[in-house]
């Protein structure tokens, strides 16, 4: 629907900013050789509100043809199309006014005199119209103005809830009572190890929550959340957790919002290394080329084991909170190969200032 | 330690532990351990090494872990001789948790409080007098997170053990206490009614096209109709399965 018609505010003062017209229309009529100034009156406001609404239309072909992504011809083909149809309905709608007037006796003989006046009424037309595309241009770009401005509120708001997201479920349930049933374990059977073990989950527990403040932190500080992480794992999972890391240096300075490799950290862990008897490694890689960041994620899983709930979770939290971040720029790929799964994040680098 | 069984004759009770993390499993040893009456059989590591040891230990209790490589723990419930009494143990589950309540079988939470792991034991005692109460089939089927469906279903034959993947069971006919589950031209029989296995399915690709069958809706190579006003579908493998008036309904339903 049209934005003036859509609000009933906007359509008094659009009309009465419409009313100069009935002075042009009435000079128009009245010039020497034309009509009566009564005539010309009667005429002139009617005509004045009727083209008021027609020219509304020319919003349709405005949003149909944005001024800056239409080729010229057909630009200028719809908008000629327009105006002459317009135009043409506005001199029918005049002259059959002309005629109906005629029957009063006050203005006898106007349907004679009206038909001099239809080429001036017609030039007028498309004139006007020009004049109402170019208000409706106007008006197509502040809707898309608002409309650009409400999904960039929009996007934000997403960011901001998937940030919170990512924090809450940053400490698994899961994984602290699990991490406590290990601690009270080796309270018995290897002391120094239980007392490693709570200084290894105090320091995941500290970083993260430090965490909670930032929107940026360095790869590398990343990295150290989740070998904080992987430490507090190894000691449940014993032999079976193993991890190797391929880093180049400089990708390790690059910014990224925090808490986006850990999850994938702990999917490797609890989707792959758990599922499998053997257990396996968890592949960290980070790159840096190109103007790009490119992380990879690679772990083993055992096909034959039962899926566990709740990984699709973290993966979509990171998907949404690199899109929030890097909209289109940002690359996100999960895939599961016959024994295999595999992370690959490619995001435009971004080096601390 | 004194006080021995509390019931006269209960006797020394063997107990298996199942759980892949083995700090958990020395704990709940140290624990089980130092309880009257109980003696640790064997410890296992995954599902399947579990129904081995279950056979060749014959435990009269098992302390079962969820979440483990091959079978986790529901699906060990489930092809378990139902005579052994089972503990569930779990850090943090509140579906699994939910069930467990549901269907009166016990568990006991991580990080492990040794009185309620002496109180777990001491209702399996009971449980074992009592004889098998609980089914495992509909424990699995209520202990599914919310609106996830089964991707597998696990049944015992002799000695083997066969997992199907859903998008591989064609059809399931219910027979007495039983449900034949046809896979690739072969059916497996499993105790469990058709009713909680039906619950646990898709049932978007699982049709209840009889009162007595179920059928995936992908294996339906065609329909035929039969006097009477009933139909017959016929699976690409060529299985005949009877088609009610209701199921008819329900099947056009789902295709249209």
């Amino acid at each position: 629907m049209h934005p003036i018609l859509a609000h009933p505010g906007r359509l008094l003062p659009y009309l009465a900013a419409c009313t100069p017209l009935i002075a042009i229309l009435t000079a128009l009529f009245a010039r020497p050789g034309g009509l009566f100034l009564g005539e010309a009156i009667a005429l002139a406001v009617p005509l004045t509100f009727a083209y008021a609404f027609m020219g509304l239309s020319a919003w349709y072909p405005c949003r149909q043809f944005p001024l800056n992504r239409s080729r010229a011809l057909p630009l200028v083909l719809a908008h000629a199309a327009a105006a002459g149809l317009l135009s043409a309905m506005w001199v029918v709608f005049a002259a059959l006014l002309a005629g109906t007037l005629g029957l009063l006796p006050v203005f006898t003989g106007l349907q004679a005199r009206f038909g001099t006046q239809a080429i001036a009424l017609f030039a007028a037309g498309v004139l006007l119209y020009l004049l109402a595309a170019a208000l409706n241009y106007v008006l197509v770009a502040l809707e898309a103005a608002a409309e650009a401005e409400r999904r960039e509120a929009e996007l934000a708001v997403l960011a901001r809830e998937a940030e919170l997201a990512a924090l809450k479920a940053q400490i698994r349930p899961h994984f602290l009572f699990n991490s406590l049933n290990s601690i009270s374990a080796l309270a018995t059977t290897d002391p120094p190890r239980a007392r490693q073990m709570c200084v290894r989950l105090g320091d995941f527990l500290r970083r993260s929550l430090a965490l909670g403040e930032k929107t940026s932190i360095s790869v590398g500080e990343e990295l150290e959340l989740s070998r904080a992480y992987l430490a507090v794992e190894e000691l449940r999972f014993g032999s079976r957790l193993e991890v190797e890391e391929e880093l180049d240096e400089r990708g390790q300075t690059c910014l990224v919002p925090p808490l986006l490799l850990q999850p994938l950290v702990e999917n490797a862990v609890r989707h792959g290394i758990a599922t499998r008897v053997e257990g396996g490694i968890v592949r960290l890689g980070v790159a840096c080329g190109a103007g790009r960041l490119r992380i990879l994620i690679e772990n083993p899983y055992d096909p034959e084991s039962p899926p566990r709930p709740g990984s699709g979770r973290g993966l979509v939290n990171v998907r949404q909170r690199l899109t929030a971040r890097y909209g289109e720029e940002a690359l996100f790929a999960a895939k599961r190969l016959a024994d295999r799964y595999l992370v690959v994040i490619s995001v435009p680098v971004e080096m601390p200032a | 330690m004194s006080g021995g069984a509390e019931k006269g004759g209960a006797g020394v009770a063997g107990v298996l532990i199942v759980d892949d993390e083995e700090p958990a499993r020395s704990i709940l040893r140290e624990h089980l351990e130092g309880l009257p009456g109980v003696r640790v059989v064997g410890e296992c590591a995954n599902g399947f090494d579990a129904l081995k040891s279950a056979v060749e230990l014959s435990p009269q209790i098992v302390f079962l872990d969820i979440e483990m490589p091959k079978l986790d723990g529901f699906e060990v419930l489930e092809l378990l001789d139902p005579a052994i009494a089972p503990v569930f143990v779990t850090a943090y589950d509140e579906y699994a948790v939910r069930a467990f309540e549901v269907h009166a079988v016990d568990y006991v939470l991580k990080p492990f409080d040794p009185s309620r792991i002496a109180l777990a034991v001491g209702r399996a005692r009971e449980r074992i007098a009592r004889g098998p109460a609980m089914r495992a089939g509909e424990l699995h089927a209520a202990a599914r997170p919310g609106g996830a469906f089964l991707a597998r279903v696990v049944v015992r034959d002799g000695s083997r053990v066969h997992i199907i993947p859903v998008e591989r069971l064609d059809a399931i006919e219910a027979q007495d206490d039983y449900v034949g589950l046809k896979s690739g031209g072969k059916t497996y029989l499993k105790p469990q009614t058709l009713s909680s296995l039906a619950e646990a399915l898709d049932p978007g690709r699982f049709v209840r096209v009889h009162r007595s069958h179920l059928v995936r809706l992908d294996a339906i190579a065609r329909l035929e109709a039969l006097a009477g006003g009933s139909h017959v579908a016929i699976l690409a493998d060529g299985t005949r399965v009877p088609v009610s008036r209701e199921g008819y309904t329900r099947l056009k339903d789902l295709l249209c």
